[in-house]
């Protein structure tokens, strides 16, 4: 039971912060400066056709009667109409989450790769050489954001020697035959490789770069966690079973090590996420962070409203699964 | 021949002070030696030895050790690891540490019967229900389902034995097996090893300060003191007269189970600076040979 | 245990910490000092165009032109001048929104974890729903908020990134209230606010030192960014994020107007942050 109530004690808190985000940003962008429906019509607009305009848009009722309509439209998943495309929030802001959501799980993956074979050699070889280098560059990975990295990227793997994409999500020039904008993973589904090596091209460095931090900072804990897990009775005792040491750390401290990093991994995670909105612009990605940029650039409040809150959704979502991860993934606590 | 077989074997803290100085000791196939001395000693360090598994802080300057005839300080790491695999075991100090919190029970017992001696899943599986049920567990089939942290000091310890016994060792060390357990289980266990040990002919040596428990499994004993062996014998001759002034003092100190009002009765200061001197005497000879 | 390797490798990390402390405050002093000296020492006018000198490679490169070192961008501005002025906008930045930062966050978080009760309720519930925010997202909307400008950039960096001193003080000020020399404080009569400023912030400052070198690399990054999107201050005024927002979109082109820019921002990012780490290592009581 201490399990449910946990549960739904989170949900509430986390109800609270949406909302509290949701006010936030409501009130903020509407102190914008500089009239949307102005820069919505051509300049010789007359003040008439402005009102008109704003009228369509309900931006000439109180700020609070504003509010109102705008809960009242989110709770039946109605996030208003986006004042430059006209087009219904939703839809565009759903037709963009998943090429974000691609990125960001396929950096995830290479953090996860990257850092865990970080801390899987620096632990096999510790007290060596190897370690040292290895700490050397994950100091290094964990000094510089991701922005830098892409640029970073940029100008070795799309100047120097170009073997990736530097820009978009696929090439233009390309037939698409899908259905959903889930790229990566239809492309699978239909084996079409030639697609999907096209978009991993163009995948690839945006990802790497979003991943890099998140890689030595996962591959620094584990590293610690996993060193002091090997001094543990259990791992001496596999020791002389007639394991190898490489065997040992895999089979006997991994998952116990890995465990305390899993919620530092979550956390970090949302940083990631946070993340994607430069590098996107960055590389010119089609996804949610472009999608913002453009929209705050363009005074699109609707869609700034509703990008900001699915981010937050997103965030609290990830922080929240990981909690549930923990708990199933810890037998102690699986059974308490 | 001696299954086991330690020759002059010296350990030293990095850059640091000695632990174990020339220790020599044998225990023969099937029989059981006891390794007694206070902490700090050095007796758990002479397991630990054995299995290849001192800490990274510790190094070994000199000295040999035989197992079934081979030297394991001359093998390289992976070979030395799969013989003492193959041939020995250990039953660890603390069942609450030795056992892996994520994995369950059955694993734990057949790992290295299906990793390293190749036996089907089945097999080991028949073996691990036959072992639980020799160390008096009952229902096995639920503990072995089940993860440590669902069983006491006592059971854990019981299955700690039977990892120990599954793949048939020719040599166990048993590092002060009973020391973290509750009195009342403390002589279950040993009864439960000593029996275990008689029925499969293993050898053992058997790493204890007590030298009561000393007089009920063992048959060779060794003592030392500031890692050097200063008497080894049997256990019947130590009882009967202990030759080294220190072993004597140390059995005078062990309380009696037949006359426990008699109190304990400590080290006499006299008989450590004794020891002491050896010890030093010892370490001139060393630096100057 | 004494164990002669632990304090050879111990001394050898202080040393290589104090290399490390020495290289990137080293750093940080010559930039501080060029932005200072940058109108007498910017060989050129960094605002000054000149298109038949546009695209003009660095100065070790064929078709070179003489006194533009590392070449000229595409409107044949020079981009070591344009380095030097933009590394005025990049510390002033670093300088007062990390200060400012520091203070809101460190007093908020100082008052959270000391003083508890309903101001620590409110001001967690702040931390938690700004960490449910894109920070990247949220300061370019405060940007379009409070429109371009040096002073916008501040506000919003303080906006945004106060809950990274006001998380870690909260905790530590948590800590360091449950220690006995408070209690021996408070019984000695000081008052809470009084104890709160003579004997828990002493202890927490290290911590706040520390946080706040992370904190002005972190302030230099999102100017570079925000300028990167063309939102920081005007268009015309050389900054780092700008210059590389224009290599970026010509960087097949013209790669040095991309390259040294970002060579000056990658360096100044990774003298704080290891200026930062290697403060921490010295503050740690573990490893002095």
């Amino acid at each position: 039971m201490p399990f449910l109530r946990i549960l739904v004690l989170r949900l509430l808190t986390t109800g609270i912060t949406l909302a509290g985000v949701a006010v936030i940003v409501f009130f903020v962008i509407r102190v914008v400066p500089g009239n949307p429906i102005a820069m919505m019509l051509p300049p010789g607009a007359t003040e008439a056709d402005i009102a008109r305009l704003s009228a369509l848009y309900g931006l000439d009722k109180p700020l609070v009667a504003q509010f109102g309509i705008w809960v009242a439209g989110v709770v039946q998943g109605d996030f208003g109409t986006s004042i430059t495309t006209r087009q219904p929030v939703l839809a565009l802001v759903l037709g963009r989450l998943p090429a974000t959501l691609e990125l960001s799980i396929m950096a995830l993956v290479i953090a996860c790769l990257l850092g865990g074979a970080a801390a899987l050699t620096g632990t096999r070889f510790r007290g060596g050489r190897t370690e040292g280098a290895i700490d050397v560059a994950n100091g290094m990975a964990l000094s510089v954001p991701d922005f830098l990295w892409g640029l970073i990227l940029i100008l070795l793997f799309g100047v120097l020697v170009p073997i990736f994409h530097i820009s978009g999500r696929v090439t233009p020039s390309l037939d698409l035959p899908f259905t959903t904008s889930f790229y990566l993973f239809e492309s699978l589904i239909r084996l079409r490789f030639d697609l999907w090596a096209d978009i991993v091209a163009h995948m690839f460095m945006p990802a790497l770069a979003l991943a890099i931090p998140l890689a030595a900072i996962t591959g620094q804990l584990l590293k610690q966690s996993l060193k002091e897990t090997m001094n543990l009775d259990y791992v001496t005792l596999a020791r002389t079973k007639g394991y190898g040491e490489s065997r040992v750390i895999l089979r006997e401290a991994l998952r116990n090590a890995a465990l305390p990093t899993l919620t530092l991994v979550g956390v970090q995670f949302t940083f990631l996420i946070g993340g994607t909105v430069i590098i996107e612009r960055l590389f010119s990605y089609e996804g949610l962070g472009n999608m913002a940029i453009d929209a705050v650039i363009n005074r699109d409040l609707p869609l700034i409203q509703g990008i900001v809150l699915l981010f937050a959704v997103i965030f609290t979502a990830v922080n929240l699964i990981v909690d549930l991860l923990y708990t199933v993934l810890n037998p102690r606590l699986r059974h308490g | 021949m001696s299954f086991l077989s330690i020759r002059n074997l010296s350990v030293r803290l990095k850059k640091g002070p000695p632990l174990l100085r020339r220790v020599s000791l044998d225990v023969a196939a099937g029989e059981v030696r006891g390794l007694v001395g206070e902490s700090g000693a050095g007796k758990s360090m002479i397991g630990k030895a054995v299995l290849g598994i001192l800490p990274p802080s510790v190094e070994v300057t000199e000295g040999e050790i035989l197992l079934d005839g081979i030297d394991l300080l001359t093998l390289p790491q992976a070979q030395r690891r799969r013989r003492i695999g193959a041939l020995a075991a250990l039953i660890p100090q603390d069942p609450l540490t030795a056992l892996n919190p994520s994995h369950r029970i059955g694993p734990q017992i057949t790992d290295r019967l299906v990793d390293i001696l190749g036996w089907t899943r089945a097999d080991a599986d028949a073996r691990a229900r036959n072992l639980l049920a020799e160390v008096q567990i009952a229902d096995p089939d639920r503990v072995l389902r089940s993860y440590p942290h669902e069983l006491s000091g006592g059971m854990r310890q019981r299955i700690l034995i039977a990892s120990a016994f599954a793949a048939e060792p020719k040599l166990i060390v048993a590092d002060e097996p009973t020391t973290a357990l509750d009195v009342t289980v403390q002589k279950q266990i040993l009864k439960l090893i000593a029996g275990m040990q008689a029925r499969h002919g293993t050898a053992l040596l058997f790493v204890t300060h007590d030298l009561g428990v000393v007089s009920k499994v063992c048959q060779k004993l060794s003592v030392l003191y500031a890692g050097m062996v200063v008497e080894d014998t049997s256990v019947a001759d130590f009882y009967a007269a202990p030759r080294h002034a220190y072993s004597a003092a140390l059995l005078a100190a062990t309380p009696k189970y037949t006359d426990p009002s008699a109190g304990l009765t400590p080290v006499p200061e006299v008989v450590i600076a004794t020891v002491q001197a050896e010890v030093a005497a010892f370490d001139r000879g060393q630096a100057h040979g | 245990m004494v164990d002669a390797k632990a304090i050879d490798g111990r001394s050898m990390i202080r040393r290589r910490a104090g290399l490390r402390l020495w290289l990137s405050a080293g750093w940080l002093a010559v930039l501080c000092a060029v932005a200072l000296l940058a109108p007498w020492i910017a060989p050129k006018d960094p605002l000054a165009q000149d298109l038949f000198l546009g695209r003009l490679p660095p100065a070790w490169v064929q078709g070179a032109e003489p006194g533009y070192w590392l070449g000229t961008d595409s409107l044949g501005r020079d981009v070591l001048s344009r380095i030097i002025h933009g590394a005025r906008v990049a510390l002033t930045v670093a300088l007062v929104a990390g200060t400012i930062t520091c203070l809101v966050g460190a007093t908020l978080g100082l008052m959270a974890g000391f003083l508890r009760g309903w101001v620590d309720i409110v001001i967690s519930r702040l931390i938690d729903i700004w960490m449910a925010f894109p920070p990247v997202l949220f300061s370019i909307l405060l940007i379009a908020v409070l429109g371009p400008g040096l002073m916008s950039i501040i506000i919003a960096i303080v906006v945004i990134d106060w809950t990274r001193f006001a998380r870690v003080v909260r905790a530590e000020a948590m800590t360091q209230g449950a220690m006995d020399y408070v209690a021996s404080a408070r019984v000695a009569g000081r008052g809470r606010i009084g104890t709160m400023v003579r004997e828990i912030l002493p202890n927490v400052l290290p911590t706040i030192v520390v946080l706040l070198t992370l904190e002005m690399g972190i302030a230099v990054i999102v100017e570079a960014i925000l300028s990167f999107v063309n939102l920081s201050i005007s268009t015309d005024d050389p900054t780092w994020g700008g210059m590389i927002a224009e290599g970026r979109t010509s960087v097949h082109q013209a790669w040095w107007v991309l390259v040294f820019p970002l060579i000056t921002l990658f360096l100044t990012v990774l003298s704080f942050s290891q200026l930062g780490e290697g403060l921490k290592d010295r503050f740690d009581p573990v490893l002095r």
